[in-house]
């Protein structure tokens, strides 16, 4: 229970915080705004390029990740680069239309509850 | 931080007869936080549910040898029971017998009385998991009960059988079914983090990384592999609840897709096999060096090839999938990582053979449970080279060769790698021994009857016996004699195993009443665990212990004894 | 049953951070597989059926960029009130803990609407897998955000007397961390729409 040992000394202030915080929200107007603008390049990099920033500095900032031991980024890290290894090991399968001698066929149309059409 | 920490240490030290106040049955045994009392009810748990399990095979074991037989202790045996006891048997055995005994029985007790700490980091989260987990115990047996049934869609539930009642005919079962399986990944999530906490925060004074025992490393990190697979099955659990209940599409094939299910599950399904291997390994490293008196050959190696296998293990989950229609070049992929996967498991075998080479080998019973795991393991474990190569697969898939080889790997690991477990521990736990000889007739025993379960079914799997089949009757070439002989062969060996287990139980009741004391250190072992007292009172040590060299300091030359405890100051 | 005594365990410190603040880590980095799933099985989905555009156009983007709003100042409150408990200002963190679990309640009030707007126009979570991913990925997100709130509320009285300081910043971390996965659910779903 004594881990507020980095604030014995100097007062901890709230400054830093808020400059962040205006960051975030002129962050917040580019990912809204952006978008508007059209283009599909505009739009993936102001709303998700934005966001990968404005998390970025969330993670950085407010959780403190910028003094804390390396090693806990890594282990976010870990848990990302997991994820991402299963997004791609899926996504053969899942994700496309169609392939090499195959076609998804179409049923984009929910059915009823009558018996499944076989194929 | 270290010198408050310290400070902390001594002024609790000061007051730790507070830790000794007498406690009533309840506050003792039911809503204890002591992570002992908690590793001891999941343990107990566990093996109940392995009752209820074992009981499950035994029914359609029965049934297939004979299916139009009165079975004892059952009646007759419906198609519907049939799949559900096949469903229950499989869900019962990994989630509510292999993770509470081997990983959250088997880490509660160990993880603190092996680096030195008085308890769990946080103990009531501790008691919370327990309590969760059992919850979700009672709900899956409730769900025998509800009406239509308990889910009979298989283990592994995939959809549209386990998404639509018009198909699996279980209205309530399959809710329960899954409901509980949340449940019971939440509990385990609770304690994970409690594992990993502890062993990283909380080793005795003077215990560096190296200097835990080989079980700690592995169960943590069996415990972080749990956790960095099961998050995606966790949201395809709640797409799939949502599917059941309220008519979404998330896995049908309108709109959806029934193949996201079979990648999510596996994805947590595959690591699941290492999350169950990697604490019997660690067991079997400690014990193979406590009965041949010599040092674990290659410890580090044994670590970072444990990390190894835990990264290798992310990334052969669709070797389940072979031929449910997946992208033919990362079949081709998976089998590779599949392959390439027994290579770190083998070092770690072979490190363990080396261990026992030119040691002075005594061979008690949790010796002999380890080694017949590293034998028949084995088995399994090359029968899997067969099942990972994409080809082959297209073949075996769903035969009785996958029955035999996952039962080959599984049953080493969770019945040999538990009975080694329960004789090691036995004496530390409740502070008798057990009796050797008793002992020996139950390992043989059980030993030669398992591998005539399997092999039989290894055969009639070659000959394309599929799985999960009521009756042969309507199949012309399975119905022949020959493969009837298989079946009942296996049927036979299997009462003959379940008869072998009347030694054991004689063997726990009579050591319980009148087995010799153990003391506190009978094995003359090295690790931290041995220098409580058996059994270990609540704090585990009046003063917590101080470690001054690494776990497996055995026959050191120039010692008069072939021992040297991590915590002896010289 | 008697009181519950603290372990020497928890307060061993060996890796050099807190117990606590390492254990919300390894709340976090599997949380971030739960949440990344559901948004990979989404993404898979997104990229498959690029005719999933127009059925975003009809999710509300002015709710959901209010809502950021409102998690980004709430995220800027809750770290206040950290600043505040390591100054040992039990009065002004206890202040920002509460405007912090404010904030969340208007998220939740903004929230119902989007839903009840949206249900009555019949945008129900069978209508299409679109509709049923926002309703799931945007619920279980609304769970994290009333937990998070509860346990802050829980955390009142002690903060008040000045006990147990520490749990603000572990709060915190969980709470910033929800807004995280706004962050990342507001361009995924009300964003990337064929209106824009």
């Amino acid at each position: 229970m004594s881990d507020n040992a980095h604030s014995e000394g100097h007062v901890h202030s709230a400054k830093p915080y808020i400059r962040i915080y205006c960051i975030l929200l002129v962050l917040l107007v580019i990912s809204i705004v952006g978008p508007m603008m059209g283009g599909l390049t505009v739009m993936l990099v102001t709303a998700f390029g934005v966001a990968v920033v404005k998390a970025l500095m969330v993670a950085a900032y407010f959780m403190h990740l910028n003094v804390e031991k390396k090693y806990i980024w890594y282990l976010l890290a870990m848990a990302a680069i997991f994820l991402a290894v299963m997004f791609f090991g899926v996504a053969p399968d899942v994700m496309n239309k169609d392939g090499v001698n195959w076609k998804r066929l179409d049923h984009s149309a929910p059915s009823s509850s009558t018996a499944p059409a076989h194929h | 931080m270290t010198s408050s920490s310290t400070h902390a240490d001594m002024a609790h030290a000061a007051d730790s007869h507070a830790h000794h106040a007498p406690q009533s049955f309840w506050s003792k045994y039911i809503f204890s936080v002591d992570h002992k009392i908690i590793g001891l009810q999941y343990t107990l748990t566990g093996i109940f549910m392995a009752v209820v399990g074992v009981y499950m095979s035994y029914v359609f074991r029965m049934h297939l040898a004979d299916p139009t037989a009165h079975i004892p202790f059952y009646g007759v045996l419906s198609p519907a029971a049939y799949n559900s006891l096949v469903t229950n048997h499989g869900t019962i055995m990994i989630f509510w017998v292999a993770m509470p005994i081997l990983l959250a029985g088997l880490g509660n007790y160990c993880i603190p009385l092996m680096i030195g700490c008085d308890d769990m980091v946080f103990p009531r989260v501790n008691r919370l998991s327990f309590q969760i987990f059992f919850l979700s115990t009672v709900l899956l047996l409730v769900g025998f009960m509800a009406p239509g049934g308990a889910f009979g869609g298989a283990w592994t539930s995939y959809p549209p059988l386990s998404a639509k009642v018009e198909y699996n005919l279980t209205p309530h079962g399959n809710v329960i079914w899954l409901l509980a399986v949340a449940l019971e990944i939440v509990a385990f999530l609770l304690g994970g983090i409690n594992f990993v906490t502890t062993a990283m925060n909380s080793r005795a004074k003077g215990m560096k990384m190296f200097d835990m025992p080989v079980l700690v490393w592995m169960i943590v990190i069996a415990t972080i592999i749990f956790m960095m697979s099961v998050g995606p099955l966790v949201a395809g659990a709640v797409m799939l609840l949502l599917d059941q209940t309220l008519g979404t599409h998330f896995f049908a094939a309108q709109g959806g897709d029934p193949v996201l299910w079979q990648h999510l599950f596996w994805f947590f399904g595959h690591p699941e096999v290492y999350v169950l291997l990697l604490p019997e390994l660690g067991v079997v490293c400690e014990i193979i060096c406590v009965f041949s008196r010599k040092p674990l050959f290659g410890y580090k190696t044994i670590v970072y090839t444990t990390f190894m296998v835990g990264i290798l293990s992310m990334i052969v989950w669709a070797h389940h999938q072979f031929i449910a229609g997946i992208d033919p070049r990362m079949a081709s992929i998976f089998s590779l990582t599949t392959i390439i996967i027994s290579i770190p498991v083998a070092v770690i075998m072979f490190a363990m053979i080396a261990t026992l080479f030119k040691g002075s080998i005594e061979f008690k019973a949790p010796m002999l449970w380890s080694i017949g795991l590293i034998v028949e393991f084995l088995l399994g474990g090359v029968t899997g080279i067969y099942l990972g190569s994409s080809a082959l697969d297209v073949y075996f898939h769903d035969t009785y060769f996958v029955v035999a080889h996952f039962h080959y790997t599984l049953i080493p690991l969770v019945a040999f790698g538990g009975f080694a477990i329960f004789t090691y521990y036995f004496p530390k736990v409740t502070g008798k021994m057990l009796d050797e000889r008793l002992g020996q007739i139950h390992f043989w025993g059980s030993a030669i009857a398992f591998n005539f379960i399997f092999i039989p079914l290894f055969f009639s799997g070659l000959a394309g016996e599929h799985r999960r089949i009521y009756d042969y009757s309507g199949f012309a070439e399975l119905a022949t004699p020959q493969m009837q002989s298989l079946r009942t062969m296996a049927t036979h060996a299997l009462l003959v195993m379940l008869a072998f287990q009347i030694p054991f139980v004689i063997n726990v009741i009579k050591s319980l009443l009148k087995g010799a004391p153990a003391g506190a250190n009978p094995w003359k072992a090295n690790t931290l665990e041995w220098t409580a007292d058996s059994p270990p009172p609540h704090g585990n040590w009046a003063e917590l212990p101080e470690v001054h060299r690494g776990p497996y300091e055995y026959s050191v030359p120039g010692r008069e004894q072939d021992y040297w405890p991590q915590n002896a100051p010289n | 049953m008697s009181a519950f005594q603290v372990p020497i365990a928890t307060n061993r410190c060996a890796t050099g951070i807190p117990t606590g603040r390492l254990a919300i880590w390894w709340v976090l980095a599997s949380e971030i597989v739960i949440f990344g799933g559901l948004v990979a099985c989404y993404l898979l989905f997104r990229f498959r059926h690029p005719e999933w555009a127009a059925e975003a156009e009809h999710t509300k983007l002015a709710a959901g960029a209010i809502n950021t709003f409102v998690l980004l100042t709430s995220s800027l409150f809750v770290v206040l009130a950290h600043v505040a408990a390591s100054n040992k200002d039990t009065v002004n963190a206890r202040k920002y803990l509460i405007w912090t679990i404010l904030g969340g309640l208007i998220f939740l009030c903004v929230k119902a609407y989007e839903y009840t707007s949206e249900i009555s126009h019949g945008y129900t979570i069978t209508r299409s897998v679109f509709w049923a991913f926002y309703y799931t990925a945007t619920a279980l997100h609304g769970l994290h955000v009333i937990g998070g709130m509860t346990i802050m509320g829980l955390l009142l009285p002690d903060v008040a007397k000045g006990k147990n300081l520490q749990r603000v910043e572990y709060i915190g971390i969980y709470w910033h961390f929800v807004d995280v996965v706004w962050l990342f659910l507001f361009p995924l779903f009300y964003i990337a729409s064929a209106a824009s």
